[in-house]
C-alpha cells in the first residue's frame, strides 16, 4: 500500500443526509451513487461531447458519405419498384394478352423487373460493405483512440478510475458499440429510408387509399414512442440487475475459500435467489414491453391491410382503381411493417451503444495531468542527478503532503528514506518518475525539469519498483525483458541470478520460458517481486527507485536481494524507501522525513554518530538482534 | 402448482440440482434433454404458447386465401355486402393474429425466464457446494459465462428457437402445399426455388457461425490485452513501455477488424441473394402468373394471394439456418452447464456433531497433493495442539503453510492421514458444525460488495452490536465507524476501498467474531504496520486463551503468540519447540526469523 497517498476513492464525501439502506437490500451497504448510472440515464439523447466525438470519428469518412447515399437510394429504388411493377405487370401485361395482342407490355415488365434486380443486388452489397469498412474503422479508430487516451492519463487518474471501469471501458463499451455497427445499423438506415419510399409510392399509386394507409403511422409513431419511454427505463433496471448478479456471483466465486470456512453458503443462497428473482422480474417486464409492442404493430399492419382490402376492394369495384394497384398496395405494407418490428430489437442495442458512448467521450475528455512536452529537451545520456527545489505538493487541496521540499542527490548516490507512514516518501519516489507533476517547484534529473523531457527518455533513465509486480501475459524471461526487450537471454539469466531468483525460476515446469499466465507457472507475491527485480536490474536505467520493493520476499530472499543490492546500486542513483533499517544500511545516505520534511540528513554512520532519531532506531535494532 | 421462485427453488442448497440424470444415449442434444425438469412447474403454459402459436401461423395463411376471395368475389360480381363481409373477415383475422402473438409472448416470458432461473439457482447452489480443488481449476470468468450466458443461450432456444424450428417447418410444408394446389407450375417454381435458399442458409450458417466464433476470440483476444495494459499501467510507466503494449493491443484490434469485415463480407453477400431469390422468383411467378391468367387457368385474385403467401415464406425459410446454429448453440451450452453440474463434490458432510468440543487438534501422518500434481505438498505431517494451545507454523515460501491450514476447516482434504479434532475425524463431522469451531482468516482476506457489518457477520449473522463491537476492538478495526455510513458503508469491489492492513483487521474481526474452538490465522498481520500489529497481537493474546490456534508467522513478534512454534520445511514438519529453543538449536529458524528492525513502526 503507498504509505503516503490518500486514495482519492477512499473519501467520497457523504452526502449531507446519508440514505437509510432499505429493508431487503440493506446488507449491500450505501455507497456514493455512481456518475455512469446518470449517464446511462440519459437514454438516446445525445451530450455535446459526444456528438463532437462521432463527428470526429465520422469526419474521415464524410468524402464517401455521397457514394453511399447514392448506393442507397438506387438499392431502394430498385427494390420499391417490384410491387409497382407487379402492378404494371397485372394492369397492363395481362389485358393485352388476353386480348391477344402479345405479351409485350408483360416483357417489358419484366425486362425491367430484372433490370431492377442487378440493381438492387449491385448497390446493396456495394452499400453493406462500405458501410460496414466505414464502421469498421471507426471501431477501430474509437478503440485506438481510448486505450492510448488512457495510457495518457496519470496515475492519479487511475488510482481514481479504477481499473475495473478502464477495462469496462475498453471491453463492454466497445462491444456495445461494435454490435451496433456489425448488426443492424444499416438495417435502421435502409428502414427509415423503405418508409419514406413506401409512404410516397402509396400516395402515388392512389392518393386516397394511401392517405388512409398513412394514418397508421400517427398509431406507429404512439406505440413508437411508449415503447421506446418505457424500454429505456426498463433496460436500465435489466442493466442493474444483472450487474448485481453478476458481481454477486464473482464474488462468492473468487472469495468461495472464505465462504466456505465462514458457513456463509445458505445467506450467499438466499442473497442470490433475491438477486436472480429480481432479474427475473425485471427481465419479464421487460420482455413484456416487446410483447406488447411486437404484436402491436403487427396489429395495426394486419388493420391497415384489411382495410385497404375492404377500401381498395370497394375503389376497384367502382373502378376507380385497379387489381394491381390493390396487389401492390398489400406489397407495399409488407415492406412497411416488416422492418418495423425490429425497431424492439434493436432498440435495447442503439440504446447500450449510446450510453457507452457516453461513458467513453467522458473518458476522452479527461486531460492528463501530467502531460508530454511539446518540445521536448534531449538528454540522451543521464548521470542520474536528481533534485527536486522548492517542491510542493498535495493530493487533496489544503492538505499538503510536501509543504516545500529542497533535496540534491548526486549521481550515484544510494540514498534511503525513512519516517513515518504519511511522512511523504512514497510521494517523493513517484514525483521523482513523474507519477505526478509538483504543484510547485521543480523536480530536475540533470539539471533538466522533468517536464521538459520525453516520456521515453524520462523512463530510460529513471526505473521504480513497487510492492505491487504486475506480470504480463508470455514467459518468465519476457516479464524480466520487459523494461529491454532486446536483451539476450544470457543477460535476462544474469539480472536473475542477480537478484536470486534464478533458483525458483529453474525449479518452474520449463524454467525461463515457462508461461506465467498458464497453470503451474502462477507465481507467489515474492516470486513475482523477485522477478520484478531482475525486471528492473535488466533495464539498468541510471536512476532505481525502489518502493518498499521488497516488502513480500520472506526474510532469506530478501538478504539475497540486499546483497545484490550492493553490486547493483554500486554506479547508479538510487532511491529506497524501506521499512527494515537492514536495507536501509546498504544506503551512502540517510534522509529522515518528517510531515513532509527533512529532519535528519547524513551518512548511516555520521547519523549513528549525531544521535537523533536515527541512532536511537539503529540502537534499539541492535538490542534485538542480540 | 406455485411458479415463484422461491417456493421451487428456496431449498437449492440443501438438494442435489433438479436436472434428470445422464441417460445412457450421447446424443448431440441429450444434456439439453435433461433439462426438461425445469420446464414442469411451466408446462401448461409451454403447452398454451404452442397451441397459440400454431393457431397464429395458420391465420397468417388465412390472410390472402381472404384477399383471393374478395378480388374473385365481390370485387369480381359488384358484390358489396360480400365485400363488407369478407373485409370485416379479414380486418378480424388480422387482430386475432395480433392478439394470438401477443398471447404467446406474453406468457412465454414467465416459463423460459423461471426455468432459466432455476438452473441457474441450482448451479450456484452447486458451486457454492464444490470444494476448493474444483475451484482452482476453473476461472471465475469461466464460471460466469456459464451462469449467464449460457443459460440465456438455453432459454432463447426454449422461448423462440425449439417453437419456431417446428411452426417454421411447418408453415413451409403446408404454405408450399398450398401454393403447389393453386396452380401448380408457378407452385413447383417457388419450391425450387426455395432449395437454393435453404441451401445457402445451411452453408452460410456454418462460415457464419465460424466467423463469429472468431470474431468471439478475436475480442476475447483484445480484451486481455486492454486488462494487461490497464492494470499492469504503472509497470507500463514506469519503464516507457506504453508503445510496446499499444503495439501488441493495435495487432490484434487490427486482426479483429479484418475478420470483422470478412463477416460483412459474408453478411452482404448471403442478405442480399436472400432477398434477390424471392424478388427473381417474384418475376418468374409473375410471368407464368400473367399468362396463366390471360388465358383463365389462374383468377387475378389466387395470383394476388399467390404472390403474397409466397413472399410469406421468405422468413420462415431464411430463419432456419440461424434456428438450426441456435438449436447447436443450445446443446453445447447444455453440455458446458452439465460440465458442473455433474462433478464429483468430494467434500461432503460427516454424520457426527461434537456435543461438548474441546478443540484438541492432531495432525497424523498427513499428505495433501492438488489434483493435477505429480507431487506431494505435504507429506508426513504431525502435529498435536492440545486444547487453548497456540501453535505458530514457520516456514519459508512454499512450504505448505496455507495448505496445512486449509486442512483444518476442510477447505480441503487430506490425500493420505488424518486430521482430528477430539479425536474425531474431521470428515467425519457434520461440515457447517466443523466450520463454526473452526474460524479461519486468510492473508489476502476477501471482501464482499457488501455493508461492513454484512462482511463482518459473515459467520455468524446473529451477532448482537456488543458482540460486533467487541470483535472490532480486538481487531482494532474501528475504523469502520469512520467510513461514510459507518457499518452501513458497502465495501468491497463496489464501494468503499481499503487498505490491506484493513482488509485484514476486518478478517480477522470477521473470524473473531465466529467465537470458534480453533482459530486459523493463515498470515492474517502481514499487512499491519509493526504498530497496530502489535495492537492487535496484545488484544489476541486475551482472545486465544482458551482456543485453541494455529497462527502462521512470518515475524519474531507474531510467534511470540503461541506456546510453540513448528517449522516447516519443504511440506513436512521438522522442529517443534519454544521460539527460544529453535532460535538455539535450529540454523534454519533463525535464519527465517532473526529479528530484522522496522524503521517506520519506531519513528511512529
Amino acid at each position: 500500500m503507498s504509505s503516503a497517498a490518500p486514495s482519492p476513492q477512499a473519501s467520497p464525501q457523504p452526502s449531507s443526509s446519508p440514505t437509510p439502506p432499505d429493508d431487503d437490500t440493506s446488507w449491500r451497504g450505501v455507497a456514493a451513487e455512481e456518475n455512469e448510472q446518470a449517464a446511462e440515464a440519459a437514454g438516446v439523447q445525445l451530450r455535446g461531447r459526444s456528438r463532437r466525438l462521432l463527428g470526429e470519428l465520422l469526419r474521415p469518412h464524410v468524402r464517401l458519405l455521397p457514394v453511399l447515399i447514392v448506393a442507397l437510394v438506387l438499392e431502394n429504388v430498385a427494390r420499391l419498384s417490384a410491387p409497382l411493377l407487379v402492378q404494371r405487370g397485372i394492369d397492363l401485361g395481362i389485358p393485352p394478352l388476353m386480348a391477344d395482342r402479345g405479351p409485350r407490355i408483360l416483357l417489358e415488365v419484366l425486362a425491367v423487373m430484372g433490370v431492377a434486380v442487378v440493381v438492387q443486388t449491385v448497390a446493396r452489397v456495394f452499400f453493406l460493405r462500405l458501410f460496414g469498412r466505414i464502421g469498421q474503422d471507426i471501431l477501430l479508430a474509437l478503440r485506438r483512440r481510448v486505450f492510448r487516451h488512457f495510457q495518457r492519463l496519470d496515475v492519479a487518474f487511475h488510482d481514481r478510475y479504477t481499473s475495473g471501469r478502464a477495462v469496462s471501458r475498453l471491453t463492454s463499451d466497445m462491444d456495445a458499440i461494435a454490435e451496433l455497427v456489425g448488426g443492424g445499423f444499416d438495417g435502421l438506415v435502409s428502414a427509415v429510408l423503405t418508409l419514406l419510399g413506401v409512404s410516397v409510392m402509396l400516395l402515388v399509386l392512389d392518393w386516397r387509399l394511401g392517405l388512409a394507409c398513412l394514418t397508421s403511422v400517427v398509431f406507429v409513431a404512439l406505440l413508437v414512442r411508449w415503447f421506446s419511454t418505457a424500454s429505456a427505463r426498463t433496460y436500465r433496471r435489466v442493466r442493474e440487475a444483472s450487474a448485481q448478479v453478476i458481481v454477486h456471483f464473482v464474488e462468492s466465486m473468487t472469495g468461495i475459500r472464505a465462504v466456505q470456512a465462514n458457513r456463509r453458503e445458505p445467506r450467499n443462497q438466499e442473497l442470490f435467489t433475491g438477486l436472480a428473482d429480481r432479474y427475473r422480474a425485471v427481465n419479464v417486464t421487460s420482455f413484456r414491453l416487446v410483447a406488447v409492442f411486437m404484436p402491436g404493430i403487427r396489429g395495426i399492419g394486419n388493420v391497415t391491410t384489411g382495410l385497404v382490402l375492404l377500401l381498395g376492394g370497394l375503389f376497384v369495384l367502382e373502378g376507380s382503381m385497379t387489381v394491381g394497384v390493390l396487389t401492390a398496395f398489400l406489397l407495399y405494407l409488407r415492406q412497411f411493417f416488416e422492418p418495423m418490428q425490429e425497431i424492439s430489437q434493436f432498440y435495447n442495442t442503439f440504446q447500450s451503444a449510446i450510453s457507452a458512448l457516453e461513458k467513453l467521450s467522458g473518458v476522452l475528455e479527461e486531460e492528463p495531468a501530467v502531460a508530454e512536452p511539446a518540445s521536448p529537451t534531449p538528454l540522451p545520456d543521464a548521470s542520474g542527478a536528481l533534485a527536486l527545489t522548492g517542491v510542493a505538493f498535495s493530493y487533496v487541496d489544503g492538505t499538503p503532503v510536501l509543504p516545500g521540499l529542497d533535496l540534491a542527490i548526486p549521481a550515484g548516490q544510494t540514498v534511503a528514506l525513512v519516517g513515518t507512514t504519511g511522512a511523504g516518501k512514497t510521494t517523493i519516489a513517484k514525483l521523482l518518475c513523474r507519477f505526478y507533476d509538483p504543484n510547485a517547484g521543480r523536480v530536475t534529473l540533470d539539471g533538466v525539469d522533468l517536464r521538459d523531457l520525453a516520456d521515453a527518455e524520462l523512463r530510460r533513465h529513471v526505473v521504480m519498483v513497487t510492492q505491487e509486480n504486475v506480470m504480463f501475459a508470455g514467459s518468465v524471461a519476457d516479464n524480466i525483458r520487459f523494461g529491454r526487450p532486446d536483451a539476450s537471454d544470457d543477460e535476462v539469466t544474469a539480472a536473475a541470478r542477480a537478484v536470486g531468483a534464478d533458483a525458483f525460476i529453474a525449479a518452474l515446469p520449463e524454467g525461463y520460458a515457462t508461461d506465467v499466465g498458464k497453470r503451474g507457472g502462477r507465481l507467489s507475491a515474492g516470486q513475482r517481486q523477485l522477478v520484478a527485480f531482475a525486471r528492473a536490474f535488466l533495464a539498468d536505467p541510471a536512476v532505481l527507485i525502489l518502493d518498499e520493493a521488497t516488502s513480500s520476499l520472506d526474510i532469506p530472499s530478501e538478504r539475497v536481494v540486499q546483497r545484490a543490492l550492493h553490486t547493483v546500486l554500486a554506479d547508479r542513483t538510487a532511491v529506497i524507501i524501506a521499512h527494515r533499517l537492514s536495507t536501509v544500511e546498504i544506503a551512502d545516505r540517510v534522509l529522515v522525513l518528517e510531515h513532509g520534511r527533512v529532519v535528519e540528513d547524513g551518512s548511516p554512520a555520521g547519523l549513528l554518530g549525531s544521535g537523533g532519531r536515527y541512532a536511537a532506531l539503529h540502537r534499539s535494532w541492535i538490542a534485538s538482534l542480540g | 402448482m406455485s411458479t415463484s421462485v422461491w417456493d421451487l427453488y428456496g431449498d437449492a442448497l440443501q438438494r442435489q440440482p433438479l436436472v434428470a440424470p445422464p441417460s445412457r444415449r450421447r446424443a448431440a442434444w441429450a444434456s439439453l434433454w435433461r433439462f426438461r425438469t425445469y420446464l414442469r412447474p411451466y408446462a401448461s403454459r409451454f403447452v398454451i404458447m404452442f397451441v397459440v402459436a400454431l393457431l397464429g401461423t395458420g391465420v397468417g395463411i388465412v390472410t390472402p386465401l381472404i384477399a383471393r376471395a374478395i378480388i374473385d368475389g365481390p370485387v369480381a360480381n359488384s358484390d358489396r355486402p360480400g365485400l363488407y363481409a369478407l373485409g370485416a373477415l379479414a380486418l378480424a383475422v388480422g387482430i386475432v393474429d395480433a392478439v394470438l402473438t401477443f398471447i404467446r409472448r406474453w406468457i412465454v416470458s414467465i416459463g423460459t425466464l423461471g426455468a432459466e432461473t432455476g438452473i441457474r439457482l441450482d448451479l450456484y447452489a452447486k458451486l457454492q457446494r464444490l470444494p476448493l480443488g474444483f475451484h482452482g481449476q476453473w476461472d471465475s470468468g469461466q464460471l460466469l459465462s456459464r451462469v449467464m450466458n449460457d443459460l440465456s443461450t438455453m432459454r432463447r432456444f426454449l422461448g423462440f428457437g425449439l417453437l419456431f424450428l417446428i411452426l417454421n417447418v411447418l408453415q413451409i410444408t403446408v404454405v408450399t402445399i398450398l401454393l403447389i394446389g393453386m396452380y401448380w407450375p408457378m407452385g413447383v417454381v417457388v419450391a425450387v426455388s426455395a432449395v437454393p435458399v435453404v441451401a445457402l442458409c445451411l452453408l452460410n450458417e456454418r462460415a457464419y457461425t465460424r466467423l463469429s466464433r472468431r470474431i468471439q476470440d478475436q475480442t476475447g483476444d483484445v480484451a486481455s490485452s486492454v486488462e494487461e495494459s490497464v492494470q499492469g499501467l504503472r509497470v507500463i510507466k514506469a519503464f516507457g513501455r506504453g508503445r510496446h503494449m499499444f503495439a501488441e493491443f493495435d495487432e490484434r484490434a487490427t486482426r479483429l477488424r479484418a475478420t470483422a469485415l470478412e463477416r460483412v463480407r459474408n453478411v452482404s453477400r448471403f442478405w442480399t441473394f436472400l432477398e434477390v431469390i424471392p424478388t427473381v422468383t417474384l418475376i418468374a411467378v409473375l410471368a407464368i402468373g400473367a399468362l396463366a391468367a390471360a388465358q383463365d387457368r389462374l383468377t387475378l385474385g389466387t395470383l394476388v394471394a399467390f404472390i403474397t403467401l409466397m413472399l410469406s415464406l421468405i422468413w420462415p425459410v431464411a430463419a432456419l439456418g440461424f434456428l438450426l446454429s441456435m438449436t447447436q448453440d443450445a446443446m453445447t451450452a447444455a453440455d458446458r452447464v452439465c460440465e458442473i453440474l455433474d462433478a464429483p463434490e468430494t467434500i461432503v458432510d460427516g454424520p457426527r456433531v461434537l456435543d461438548a468440543p474441546r478443540g484438541a487438534l492432531r495432525f497424523t501422518d498427513v499428505a495433501f497433493r492438488f489434483p493435477d500434481a505429480d507431487d506431494d505438498v505435504l507429506h508426513g505431517v504431525n502435529l498435536t495442539v492440545a486444547p487453548g494451545e497456540t501453535v505458530a507454523l514457520v516456514g519459508g515460501t512454499g512450504s505448505g503453510k496455507s495448505t496445512l491450514t486449509a486442512l483444518v476447516a476442510r477447505l480441503a482434504d487430506v490425500t493420505a492421514g488424518s486430521v482430528t479434532i477430539d479425536g474425531v475425524d474431521v470428515r467425519d463431522l457434520k461440515l457447517a458444525h466443523l466450520r463454526s469451531l473452526v474460524a479461519t482468516a486468510f492473508e489476502d482476506p476477501t471482501l464482499f460488495s457488501m455493508s461492513a457489518r454484512e462482511n463482518l457477520t459473515l459467520g455468524r449473522p446473529d451477532a448482537t452490536e456488543a458482540e460486533i463491537e467487541q470483535a472490532l476492538e480486538v481487531a482494532q478495526a474501528q475504523f469502520v465507524h469512520d467510513l461514510p455510513w459507518g457499518l452501513d458503508t458497502r465495501i468491497g469491489e463496489q464501494g468503499m476501498s481499503l487498505s490491506g492492513g484493513q482488509r485484514q483487521r476486518l478478517a480477522l474481526a470477521r473470524a473473531i467474531l465466529t467465537r470458534p474452538r480453533v482459530l486459523v490465522l493463515d498470515d492474517t498481520l502481514s499487512a499491519l504496520d509493526i504498530h497496530t500489529e502489535a495492537l492487535v497481537e496484545e488484544a489476541l493474546r486475551r482472545v486465544l486463551v482458551g482456543v485453541t490456534g494455529i497462527v502462521v508467522a512470518h515475524r519474531a513478534s507474531t510467534v511470540l503468540l503461541a506456546d510453540q512454534v513448528a517449522l516447516l520445511e519443504s511440506g513436512t514438519i521438522t522442529h517443534v519447540g519454544t521460539h527460544a529453543e529453535l532460535l538455539a538449536t535450529v540454523p534454519e529458524y533463525r535464519e527465517l526469523l532473526s529479528a530484522d528492525f522496522d524503521a517506520e513502526a519506531e519513528l511512529a
